[in-house]
């Protein structure tokens, strides 16, 4: 009866342990959380793997001895693939988007030849420069500059480079948000968190159980992601781990209290996923996980830097990619702060216990 | 002389219109099982979790353990055990580590092994929550409430919903803590349980008590030895008429079903069948028992417990 007290059988221990508990037993959780960032991340990484550059594709409308005289032109430049086809058939193909370019070589002999092609599309617009360059050379143009071409592929700066840290970022969110939401709504339904309540149990150590599993289980997270993408698709690491470790603890705890906040009141779980998906859909979108946020209107932008998934991606990104210290992300930690300063108080204002 | 357990004078608590509880008084005495016993919705729950700090009253005293709520939550709740309608623990949890965070919730309290022994779940130590039946649930309840040694034991509602076999084991459980001295607050609308159980009982309907004492009072308090009960096939009788029959204290007609109290049935019965020749109505059942906390209720509000 008087003997000591084990620091395992403490009440934060014991309710940290059920934190773990509930979330290993979960094979749904597990998955989420560790296997679908890995494998979304395998996935992009093989979609948008680095190729040899491809050959533009172009059509020269028209048979007939202009048109052979014209593709014979083009064919001498090493990147287009030239295909020679009838006027109605290369209209087709334009619309259809299997060539980027047709010419029409109306009066070859005479020097004028016609580019049909997408303005709104770049590839378009690189295949004119091709096409017209490989004409104006055949005609005789010369080259007053000599030009010398020095082709890289360098690390940091392929797409799956530039997905990795919003991944990251989405899955900080995601399990942040997720984990404290629906362990809280199920409880409260249950009527587990009234039973509590009515035991000597601190409430402060309660909520301080989801933190404390959060943290522990986010070293797993974030190491496994990266260490995946670092080792399979050779991803540069040149963050100081000093800055990760800051800038991941620093978002959990804020998409933590985020959850914490989005479920203080819910009753019910479809209750707090409807809630969870409205508050992260945007997130998900404007965020720049998948394309970079600054593709959206100007004026659209500060609302933008605002989110809190934006300054983790960004934080991330600059840490990751280019190695940037504490020192080159001060506004996204203080945006991150600020919502961990906001959320958390008001989540405890709001919270219902029954 | 030390202040009892529990102490409700006058407690109140409205919903809205709805009044729940409605100047309500009681007195748990130590060593005793006190139980609340009515229909679903007379107050009982609304009641003890007022007195379990759960929800505030409107008006009225609660005294546990010589304390009042406000004072010194913490401290007051380590002296006590309670036990929810229908509380679902999680379900990824195996008993053993239930039990396990409960204890870690009290400074003083039993070995989590020992209570699980107790309530007869030792053989369900690893198992999951998920996996255990209505009853062992209900007894795993039982252990979360006892594992922090409680000087008073709050138990709503503890064997609805379950079937009669887990009801008699876990009855026999609350009789062992009884036969220990706990002080015992239980709610119920079985009257068998609340007359097995309680040391005393206290019938509540709309939110008051309107009957209290020992089972035994309250059924003596009838004045009948017996309760007869039977249906005619064809005619009618008249309650008045019954009730001045020989033998006979008390009547009223439900469903279809008169309901004699008797003090002598060997008088009753043979002026009841002479009754029925008179008025030419057949029998086309009868019965009769000893009388239950159930006929004092009926007497007291012409319903029965388990109707609503």
């Amino acid at each position: 009866m008087n003997e000591r007290q084990r620091w395992t059988d403490r009440s934060l221990v014991q309710l940290t342990l059920v934190r773990y508990r509930e979330f290993l037993r979960e094979p749904e959780a597990v998955f989420w959380v560790f296997a679908f960032p890995i494998l979304l991340a395998a996935g992009l990484g093989v979609a948008f793997r680095s190729r040899p550059a491809d050959r533009t594709v172009v059509a020269v409308a028209g048979g007939g001895a202009t048109g052979e005289a014209v593709a014979e032109a083009l064919r001498r430049s090493p990147d287009l693939t030239v295909k020679l086809l009838a006027p109605a058939a290369a209209a087709d193909s334009l619309r259809t988007g299997s060539v980027t370019l047709v010419v029409a070589p109306d009066h070859w002999p005479e020097r004028a030849v016609e580019y049909r092609y997408d303005e709104t599309r770049p590839e378009s617009r690189a295949a004119r420069l091709l096409v017209d360059d490989a004409l104006q050379r055949a005609a005789g143009r010369g080259d007053p500059v000599t030009a010398r071409d020095r082709r890289m592929t360098e690390p940091g700066a392929r797409y799956i480079d530039f997905v990795v840290p919003g991944l990251l970022g989405m899955n900080l969110m995601g399990s942040g948000i997720w984990s404290v939401g629906f362990a809280i709504v199920d409880a409260r339904r249950k009527r587990l968190l009234k039973r509590l309540i009515a035991t000597p149990m601190s409430r402060a150590e309660y909520l301080a159980s989801f933190v404390l599993s959060r943290l522990s289980l986010l070293v797993i997270e974030v190491g496994t992601l990266l260490g995946f993408a670092v080792l399979v698709f050779g991803v540069p690491f040149r963050a100081s781990v000093g800055t990760l470790a800051l800038i991941s603890v620093l978002s959990a705890l804020a998409f933590t209290s985020l959850g914490l906040l989005i479920s203080s009141r819910v009753q019910t779980v479809e209750g707090v996923s409807g809630i969870t998906n409205l508050v992260m859909l945007p997130m998900w979108i404007f965020s720049g996980v998948f394309f970079s946020a600054s593709r959206f209107p100007d004026a659209m932008q500060p609302l933008i830097r605002l989110l809190p998934l934006t300054a983790v991606i960004d934080a991330l990104r600059a840490t990751i990619l280019r190695g940037a210290g504490v020192g080159g992300i001060v506004p996204e930690l203080l945006i991150i702060t600020a919502w961990l300063v906001l959320s958390f108080p008001l989540a405890l204002r709001l919270f219902r216990w029954r | 002389m030390t202040a009892p357990p529990l102490l409700v004078r006058g407690l109140r608590k409205t919903y809205g219109d709805l009044v729940a509880v409605d100047g309500l008084d009681l007195e748990v005495r130590a060593g005793e099982c006190f139980g609340l016993l009515g229909p679903n919705g007379a107050g009982k729950t609304t009641t003890i979790e007022i007195c379990e700090g759960l929800s505030s009253p409107d008006a009225g005293e609660v005294v546990v353990l010589g304390r009042r709520w406000g004072e010194n939550d913490r401290e007051l709740r380590e002296r006590l055990g309670i036990s929810l309608q229908e509380t679902q623990f999680s379900d990824k949890l195996t008993v053993a580590e239930t039990v396990r965070l409960f204890r870690s919730f009290y400074r003083e309290g039993t070995e989590p092994a020992a209570v699980i022994d107790m309530v007869q779940l030792g053989e369900k130590v690893t198992a999951r929550v998920g996996k255990l039946s209505g009853g062992q649930k209900q007894r795993l309840a039982l252990a979360c409430a006892l594992v922090g040694r409680p000087e008073l034991l709050f138990l709503d509602e503890p064997t609805t919903g379950l079937d009669p076999q887990a009801r008699r084991q876990l009855w026999e459980l609350i009789e062992r803590l009884r036969s220990e001295g706990r002080s015992i607050l239980l709610t119920t609308h079985y009257m068998d349980e609340a007359e097995r159980l309680c040391d005393r009982v206290a019938i509540v309907d709309h939110g008051r008590v309107i009957a209290e004492g020992t089972p035994r009072a309250l059924i003596a308090s009838l004045g009948a030895e017996h309760v007869l009960e039977f249906a005619v096939g064809d005619g009618s009788l008249d309650d008045a008429l019954l009730r001045t029959l020989d033998g006979v204290c008390g009547a009223d007609r439900r469903d279809g079903v008169y309901r004699l109290q008797v003090a002598e049935l060997h008088r009753a019965i043979p002026a009841l069948l002479q009754a029925l020749r008179h008025e030419g109505a057949s029998l086309t059942e009868l019965r009769t028992h000893s009388p239950t906390l159930e006929d004092v209720f009926v007497s007291l509000t012409g319903r029965y417990l388990r109707d609503e």
